[in-house]
């Protein structure tokens, strides 16, 4: 599924994340800045890794920063963002 | 006789205040307050070094002192409680010394016994006469009590008063005495009003806290000490703050006349006062407006000491009297101890205040707290800091369920009875980390930036340094 532009989902409210997305040629490039990177960190980029894969994401650069998110919300504002940058919403 | 002084340089001077010594201060000005950061520049530009500073409190307005420390003006800090900014900066581990943590009632216990001696104590007094009696309750920098400010004033060598408002002698209805009191140096403002005291202090609207709110105040009602005579301490948060709304409530509805409300006092205690809730009030510090105002203007209103609040080396204290104290925490771990000195990522960001004090005191300790927030769950295996020890501590109360300490066989069986939803401490936790995933533990630094003293003045835990950024 091709990213064709810049879109963004959530905000930087506690217990909320916000993610960008933008085309990117080639190259599927992550950025996780998160309040609860010592505890959480590796389960986080997990499940952005996984959403995009569900959605078949390959040349894209996400960002999220998230401010302490359940793993649904994460998963929910990264579907999105996805979505928004397919110009499907 | 003259005590009045033209200059803070001039006090410090004749105090003789030399390297090596201790200075105090009272944190009843809060993030408002100016005296601390003036004596410390002005005891910078003397050249004095190596000082310990021995103040109630500290906040983020006291910034500067991490400049001292760099510069060696200050080599040892003693404190209650340290805000979020300015405890960032000492997890970082700027002071070879480790910070020493007491509690408000450990604090003038150990000034009393001489263990902690003060060489010369700087009091901001916003009224004063020329001779040093003094109060927090008039002027335009009142902040209601001066109870943190006892055993400065009575067990200094030497004592200076700082004042913006300075009466014709005598002030009456004074909170310290002149006989205690060396130098009175007049200024143009001790703190800025507007971080003294909060305009108001506001009940939370978010529905999980007023779930956990009302579940407090049902345990409260279901614990057996809620009759006349009934005495009660709350935090100026908000869940705290409606917990004893929903208390307040429930004495009225039954008629129960409670003897006394406890600590820190907000308007909404000041409202349980008027409401017939409690017939007096023991403030040891006024959290808002409304409580400046009635600890100004109602004698059932009674400025108390830190020593009279919590010591444990007085003959008796407050808190020895006290039913229920309503305590917050950043973690609680199975069993019970608390946390109140660290944040998630292991920073400095509080400290005791009268939490050990109140729980140790009480018959009835209760923490209560979210399951998690932003993610992390509130039950962990063992707390970062152990700022109250588990023993103290009799009840958690989540929105989740209320988890006893198993001590407390006869609390647990009076709350099952009134139809409760009685959780265990370790279900609560793995129900917690079903939500929110189990968090990686925090690497520990290898540096031991504080010591934490208890209730009991023994040491009982240890505060490293964070690394990495």
């Amino acid at each position: 599924m091709e990213i064709l532009k810049s879109a963004s989902a959530g905000t930087i409210e506690s217990s909320d994340a916000y993610v960008e997305i933008e085309p990117k040629e080639g190259a599927l490039d992550i950025q996780i800045e998160s309040v609860v990177k010592e505890q959480f960190g590796e389960e986080i980029k997990a499940a952005v890794k996984d959403v995009l894969d569900e959605n078949g994401v390959k040349n894209a650069s996400v960002r999220v920063v998230d401010r302490g998110a359940l793993e649904c919300v994460i998963r929910a504002r990264v579907e999105t963002a996805i979505l928004r940058g397919k110009g499907e919403e | 006789m003259n005590k009045l002084v033209n200059s803070i340089r001039e006090a410090i001077s004749l105090s003789g205040l030399k390297d090596g010594m201790t200075v105090s201060f009272h944190h009843h000005l809060r993030n408002g307050d100016y005296v601390l950061n003036m004596v410390m520049d002005e005891i910078a530009n003397m050249g004095i070094k190596d000082l310990t500073v021995n103040a109630s409190s500290l906040f983020d307005t006291h910034m500067p002192l991490v400049g001292h420390i760099k510069n060696g003006v200050v080599t040892t800090v003693m404190t209650d409680y340290i805000a979020a900014g300015l405890g960032r900066e000492f997890s970082r581990g700027i002071m070879k010394n480790p910070i020493q943590f007491r509690t408000h009632g450990g604090r003038p216990a150990d000034i009393a016994l001489g263990k902690t001696p003060i060489d010369v104590a700087f009091i901001a007094a916003p009224a004063s006469d020329s001779m040093g009696n003094c109060s927090g309750k008039y002027g335009k920098s009142a902040c209601g009590s001066l109870g943190y400010a006892y055993a400065d004033a009575m067990h200094a060598k030497k004592v200076v008063v700082i004042t913006d408002n300075l009466v014709s002698y005598p002030l009456e209805d004074w909170s310290i005495s002149e006989d205690y009191v060396d130098f009175v140096v007049t200024v143009d403002a001790v703190g800025d009003p507007k971080g003294i005291v909060s305009g108001t202090t506001k009940i939370t609207r978010d529905p999980v806290g007023l779930v956990m709110a009302q579940n407090a105040a049902k345990v409260i009602e279901a614990s057996g000490l809620l009759k006349d005579g009934f005495s009660f301490q709350t935090g100026a948060g908000g869940a705290s703050l409606a917990a004893a709304k929903f208390l307040k409530d429930i004495m009225l509805r039954k008629g129960i006349q409670g003897s006394f409300g406890l600590g820190g006092i907000t308007g909404y205690m000041v409202d349980m006062l008027r409401s017939g809730c409690f017939q007096k009030l023991m403030d040891v510090q006024c959290f808002d407006l409304g409580a400046v105002e009635s600890i100004r203007t109602d004698s059932r209103h009674q400025e108390i000491s830190a020593m009279h609040y919590a010591s444990p080396a007085a003959k008796s204290a407050v808190v020895d009297s006290l039913d229920v104290v309503i305590l917050g925490a950043t973690e609680i771990d199975t069993d019970f101890n608390v946390n109140v000195h660290t944040d998630s990522n292991g920073y400095i960001m509080g400290g005791s205040g009268g939490h050990s004090d109140t729980a140790a005191g009480s018959k009835l300790s209760m923490i209560i707290a979210p399951m998690f927030r932003a993610r992390l769950p509130i039950v962990t295996d063992r707390v970062n800091c152990i700022s109250t020890p588990g023993k103290d501590i009799d009840v958690l109360v989540t929105q989740g369920g209320i988890a006893v300490n198993p001590k407390n066989i006869e609390l647990k069986n009076n709350l099952i009875a009134a139809g409760l939803n009685v959780v265990d401490i370790h279900d609560l936790k793995e129900k917690t980390e079903r939500i929110t995933g189990k968090p990686h533990r925090l690497p520990k630094g290898d540096k031991i930036v504080a010591e934490v003293i208890g209730h009991d003045l023994s040491i009982q835990d240890y505060i490293y340094n964070v690394k990495g950024e």
